[in-house]
């Protein structure tokens, strides 16, 4: 089990003083300017060295994202973007940093937006935190008024401007082109790429958006090294992340682990375990709504990082791990799910407006048990005419949950079809 | 350059170019909703999917997809069969499937797409989502269940009319495309729409459920209710013309076409004059042609030739007004005039009256100050044209006259002519403007020619043109925008007095006995005093026709085959798509006929022999279009003084402007949408 | 739709104003629309100060376009987009219920049974007789681990179960005022509810 002394978040639940003072007595800000000295291509060199992997949902290696920056202005200013707007069903980490370790997160801005040429960067937080983006805001009023950020930030001859922008009930919001567009003040509806932010991002200039737990994990990994990051958790699944575990535990609760630890362990440690013990479990899915759910044979030995769940056909995602007893119906927990993404389309392109309403009302016909087996496999005809079809990744989330549940759960699935009969064989065994 | 492959065909296109682009050029079409060149990439339909070799094995928009060097395309294999498919029939589990009730049956992209990648039968048992149908307006219908989301229409209002009142409201599957607050479309391109809707979810409300296009028969022609020469499509069922839509002519119209162009058809059908009349004691009263022209004979005969005056209206196609001038010259008469308004302005270069920099040229020009003129109102396609080019960035405008909303920022730089005084010193800041542009032009509009000081107007505005750099051997920034599509054609053929002759001012006051008015409609008309006998050769009984002593029906400018020069100079060909009603005939036709009966026969009896005739005798309508260098400097005369009252607008309104949008009901309605106070005041 | 009446004109205060006027400069220049959402949050918190509602009538809507330079319609996309803007009034206390899979799975049945019965209201949507409550199911509110969660106005109440649900709707229709925003079950933020499996050396100063 990770160490105390090896977690980023030591007050990941508000413990502590959560304001500048508390920050600093935890390090946080401390010499920040011998940082950015460093200059920027040994910092995006650290990131690259450290193995951090965005911690939004898509994995995607963060100092290689930094790095598709360009080095020189064509004249356009460059901007960083946090992605805030924690809003994958399951998921709530962010919202402990920015309570709690507001000034990790302000820091690990400055640190990246300078490793990036970015004089100005923005943190877009969902609308419903309201409280959460009182915090922030007081926290980034501390940071200027201490000097941290603003001109000269933290001493370090670098201007740097931090603006907080709120939401307002979107979670497409979380995709980074809807992000930007959402930051210009439009409807978050994705863009088409390419071009890819980095060369058109926010009002057509280079942008890098990214996740507010990748960010706020930089100033920890600058002042311990890349090593110490990369020496926690598995080859290419390097360091901590931090789990929500929700649903059908004992203890429900956020806490940071290292990659690479095993499911099970996860839960038994930290959330009092399974509701009713391990063999009540019925279903998890393992991070975040769209990841596609496990079975309880593949809960047994599913280990928690990027690698090992795309090798289960699920995904690590933002490390929401939602867990269901067997006393759940699976399906209408899925369809739930489908009523989400039914809600949150933007409605921008064709695929996705029409088939997520049409996937939520198949999915009601399998809850309410009138769904014929050919009902179905019209399903999942559907899921795969949406994902794979959009302009953004939210066809693909809400095509998953649906085909993840037909993979672990297809007998029960058709169990419930209208005209379903049992296998000969089975009837032979019972 | 990237050259790539699609389909097994190699092509080569800039760089820049996206994959649908490049299937175009390879003469391979891709089935697209969303997509039109015309207007920002959305990306949306998704129906134009296409596969990529070495790319993720996923369709790929091929609208929004840039071109690379090297890059394998296939528009038609399995997995873009499967992706259109999908998105078919996911276009269609909401939609009506109303087709036998829609106006767009037979021309709707969605129905033919769906006869490609459609299922028979719809797999989607759920109901469909019910939509409500808002009011947008007398031109507009909307039928929102049938709508698919493309948003061509909230691109085309926002990005090419400038005027975003509609647009995508509410989401997911709830969005609709609306203007949320109900109201009528105030833009004067607003039915482009209708156009670009790939379904019947915009349908024009005038036509609505009048005929199926496969009913109709379709003429290629040009609009005469500005001065555009918009190209146009008229389609016509027996005598009927039933609806004129835009043809496409990148140099002058694009592919738009004004509200008042497109949707004044219904004018031609009323008031019209389907056969002479004869004014006895006061009273019109219904006449043979025979009658008609003896009456106008024993006038003229008894008339000096001096004491005999014409005047051509604002849609009189050249060939009438050729043989307008031949027959008043064969009388002895130099009393002709084509300025109806009043107008008076050196006309003895053609640079002096056209619009020299071109339509097209709009877009290679980097500032424009715009002179006593309303673009949007006087040629809306234009003025969408100086909005893209706007749009562009780096084109500065500046306006002398009325502040008032044109869908672009400008500089107001004055009310009247004294401004231009000011830009001439110098002491206006615009000056510098026009000082550091490269390529400036000036948009003169004709109204401002129509004062009693519009030759100094005319003058100033030249010197202006050649103080700042508009006047070089590859640049010529001096327009005059006409809103008179007759204009052009008659300065071109001279249709001015001669020398010592009576001008339209002289003979609209009672300077000429017999007035021959061809079309002239102007509100002047109706002072024209007792004495003077007016004959009025037209086809719609407005002001002309009510003053008239004489009527003789003419055709509309969809009844015959003509020629019209547009601002530009541009000469073009508008032909016949019905007959003219009743004995309403061809207007050389009835001037051909008058002239032998006067014993002054034109010498042409066919329309190809006038044509000939026309050439030969003013070969500018031999040449072939072209744009003309600013090389000489001479400006036109006008040595009188610039006044000080403001520029007025020269159109009371957009929608109502000539005989035959007066005539209009849609165009009533329109303006009584419109322009509510107006119509309350009249 | 609901039948409710729109205001026929709408004006910032002058505290408002002061508002607007800071999100508008916070962005470039000639980025002015960036501040859409800001200023319609303004819009509508000023309602609710004024009318005890906080929702956003079209006439605020179209101040806010005035504000910043854009033809409405650009507004009316925005406000109808996100969920966050009322676009009908709603009641003094904004019940918003999440429903979504972590919810649910935690009891969030019983918790809109609980409102439902509390403050008499049939069908998400609708408020109150009285006024003072409108009840809505929401998507994910970001809270997981702290299932089910009862959003009011701005507040995110925690572990909610059907009796903590009916004592805090009691209160607030007792007049009280809404308790301190968190875990109704007394729990420190998103920690497990016994007690701290990790940062043990970094215990909460009461512990």
């Amino acid at each position: 089990m990770l160490s105390d002394s090896d977690r980023i978040y030591q007050n990941l639940y508000g413990q502590q003083d959560w304001k500048l003072a508390g920050a600093r007595a935890r390090g946080d800000w401390d010499n920040t300017a011998a940082i950015l000295a460093k200059g920027r291509d040994a910092l995006i060199e650290e990131m690259k060295t450290s193995g951090m992997r965005g911690r939004g949902g898509a994995g995607f290696p963060t100092g290689m994202k930094w790095s598709f920056m360009p080095k020189q202005s064509d004249g356009r200013p460059s901007y960083v973007v946090i992605n805030a707007d924690e809003s994958e069903p399951g998921t709530c980490k962010d919202r402990d940093i920015i309570r709690n370790e507001p000034h990790k997160l302000i820091e690990g801005t400055l640190i990246a937006s300078f490793a990036m040429g970015a004089n100005k960067a923005f943190i877009y937080i969902r609308g419903e935190y309201y409280n959460e983006a009182q915090r922030l805001q007081f926290a980034i009023d501390e940071a200027y008024n201490a000097g941290l950020i603003g001109k000269n930030a933290a001493g370090s001859g670098w201007d740097f401007d931090l603006i907080l922008q709120r939401g307002a009930g979107a979670y497409i919001c979380g995709e980074e082109s809807a992000m930007l567009e959402s930051l210009e003040g439009k409807k978050g509806m994705p863009r088409m790429k390419p071009p890819f932010p980095a060369a058109m991002g926010l009002y057509g200039c280079p942008t890098t958006v990214n996740n507010v737990e990748t960010i706020a994990g930089v100033p920890t990994i600058m002042r311990r090294g890349a090593g110490w990051f990369a020496g926690l958790g598995r080859p290419k699944n390097a360091g901590t992340k931090i789990f929500c575990i929700s649903g059908h535990v004992n203890n429900p609760c956020n806490v940071e682990e290292e990659l690479g630890i095993p499911l099970k362990e996860l839960i038994e440690k930290h959330a009092g375990g399974v509701r009713g013990g391990w063999d009540n479990l019925q279903a998890i899915i393992p991070g975040g709504a769209s990841s596609p759910v496990l079975n309880k044979a593949m809960c047994d030995t599913q280990i928690m990082d990027f690698d090992s769940l795309a090798a289960s056909k699920s995904m690590m995602g933002s490390g929401a791990i939602i867990v269901m007893d067997k006393s759940v119906d699976v399906v209408k927990a899925i369809w739930r799910l489908s009523k989400f993404f039914k809600h949150e389309s933007c409605g921008q392109c064709t695929p996705c407006r029409e088939g997520t309403g049409w996937m939520m009302r198949q999915m009601d016909r399998i809850v309410q048990n009138k769904a014929s087996l050919a009902d179905i496999h019209l399903l999942e005809q559907v899921t795969t005419q949406v994902a794979g079809h959009t302009i953004c990744a939210f066809g693909e989330a809400a095509s998953w949950p649906i085909q993840g549940m037909m993979r672990a759960f297809r007998p029960e699935v058709e169990a419930r079809a209208t005209d379903y009969q049992p296998p000969v064989q089975a009837q032979a065994a019972e | 350059m990237a050259k790539l492959t699609i389909d097994g065909i190699e092509v080569e296109v800039p760089n820049g170019s996206t994959v649908i682009q490049a299937a175009e050029a390879a003469g391979i079409e891709i089935p697209r909703f969303c997509y039109h060149e015309r207007l920002s990439v959305a990306g949306n339909c998704r129906m134009c999917l296409v596969e990529i070799e070495k790319m993720p094995p996923k369709p790929v928009a091929s609208c929004g997809q840039p071109v690379a060097d090297g890059m394998v395309v296939h528009t038609d294999s399995e997995m873009v069969r499967k992706g259109r498919r999908g998105v078919m029939e996911f276009l269609l589990i909401n939609h009506p499937l109303d087709c036998p009730i829609c106006d767009q049956g037979g021309e709707c992209d969605l129905q033919d797409e769906a006869v490609a990648y459609g299922r028979d039968t719809s797999r989607y048992e759920d109901d469909k989502r019910s939509v409500a149908q808002p009011d947008w307006g007398p031109l507009v219908r909307t039928t929102m269940t049938r709508c698919i989301h493309c948003t061509r229409c909230v691109r085309f209002t926002t990005e090419v009319a400038g005027v975003a009142e509609i647009g995508g409201t509410f989401r997911g599957e709830s969005t609709k495309i609306s203007t949320y607050v109900e109201k009528a479309l105030s833009s004067e391109l607003s039915g482009n729409i209708i156009d670009l809707c790939p379904v019947g979810a915009l349908t024009s409300k005038p036509y609505a459920f009048t005929a199926r296009p496969w009913e109709l028969r379709k003429t290629d022609s040009i609009d005469v209710l500005d001065a555009l020469g918009s190209n146009i499509r008229i389609d016509a069922r027996g005598a009927e013309v039933l609806r004129i839509l835009p043809r496409i002519n990148d140099d002058v119209n694009e592919e738009w076409l004004g509200d008042k162009s497109r949707f004044s058809v219904d004018g031609l059908k009323r008031r019209r004059l389907d056969r002479p009349w004869i004014r006895e004691n006061g009273k019109l009263r219904a006449a043979s042609w025979e009658e008609a022209f003896a009456a106008i004979a024993g006038k003229v005969k008894a008339t000096a030739p001096q004491k005999l005056g014409a005047l051509a209206g604002d849609l009189a196609d050249v060939e009438s007004m050729l043989a307008l001038k031949e027959f008043f010259a064969a009388m002895g008469s130099k009393n002709i005039d084509c300025r109806v308004d009043g107008a008076s302005f050196d006309a003895s270069k053609r640079a002096f009256y056209l619009f020299n920099t071109t339509i097209a040229g709009i877009e290679d020009a980097d500032a424009l100050l715009i002179i006593g003129s309303n673009p949007r109102h006087e040629a809306p396609v234009l003025n969408a044209r100086i909005r893209k080019h706007w749009l562009d960035g780096g084109f500065k405008i500046g306006v002398v006259g009325r502040a008032q909303n044109l869908t672009y920022e400008f500089d107001h730089v004055g009310d009247g002519p004294q401004a231009l005084q000011a830009l001439l010193d110098g002491t206006h800041p615009f000056a510098d403007v026009l000082k550091a542009a490269a390529r400036p032009m000036i948009i003169l509009g004709a109204g401002a020619l129509a004062r009693p000081d519009g030759a100094a107007i005319h003058a100033a505005a030249w010197q202006l043109a050649a103080r700042f750099n508009m006047l070089s051997t590859d640049w010529h920034g001096f327009n005059l925008l006409h809103h008179a599509a007759a204009r052009v054609g008659a300065l071109d053929l001279g249709f001015l007095p001669g020398e010592g002759a009576m001008d339209a001012k002289a003979m609209l006051s009672g300077g000429a006995e017999v007035l021959w008015l061809l079309g002239a409609d102007a509100q002047a008309v109706r002072n024209i005093p007792a004495h003077s006998f007016v004959v009025y050769q037209g086809h719609h009984g407005d002001a002309g026709a009510a003053r008239a002593d004489v009527i003789l029906p003419g055709a509309a400018y969809t009844e015959k085959d003509g020629t019209y020069v547009n601002t530009e100079g541009r000469v073009q060909q508008a032909y016949i798509a019905v007959k003219p009603p009743g004995d309403a005939r061809e207007d050389w036709r009835i001037l051909r006929a008058i002239s032998a009966y006067l014993g002054h026969a034109l010498p042409y009896d066919t329309l190809a022999q006038l044509r000939d005739h026309l050439r030969a005798q003013y070969p500018v309508f031999a040449e072939a279009f072209r744009r003309f260098a600013g090389t000489d400097a001479t400006g036109p005369a006008g040595a009188a003084a610039l006044g000080s009252g403001a520029f007025a607008p020269l159109l009371a309104n957009y929608y109502q402007t000539d005989v035959i949008s007066r005539s209009s009901p849609t165009m009533a309605a329109c303006v009584a949408t419109h322009y509510p106070v107006a119509e309350a005041a009249e | 739709m609901s039948q409710h009446a729109e205001p026929t004109s709408f004006a910032f205060h002058a505290d408002s104003l002061k508002l607007v006027e800071k999100a508008i400069a916070k962005y470039p220049e000639g980025r002015q629309m960036s501040a859409v959402k800001t200023l319609l949050d303004i819009a509508q918190r000023q309602m609710e100060q004024d009318t005890g509602s906080a929702w956003l009538p079209r006439a605020a809507m179209d101040v806010v376009a005035a504000c910043l330079g854009v033809a409405p319609i650009r507004v009316y996309e925005v406000a109808t987009f996100y969920t966050m803007f009322n676009l009908e009034p709603v009641g003094k206390y904004h019940l918003q219920l999440c429903t979504t899979t972590p919810c649910w799975l935690r009891g969030s049945d019983d918790v809109v049974a609980a409102c439902k019965k509390a403050t008499g209201i049939k069908n998400f949507g609708e408020t109150s007789a009285d006024g003072m409550f409108t009840l809505k199911e929401v998507e994910c509110l970001g809270a997981c681990v702290n299932a089910p969660i009862l959003q009011v106005n701005d507040d995110y109440f925690e572990d909610m179960d059907a009796a903590r649900t009916t004592a805090l709707i009691e209160d607030l229709k007792a007049g009280k005022p809404l308790p301190p925003a968190g875990s109704l079950a007394g729990r420190m933020s998103s920690a497990p509810a016994p007690g701290q499996t990790s940062l043990r050396s970094n215990p909460s100063a009461g512990e």
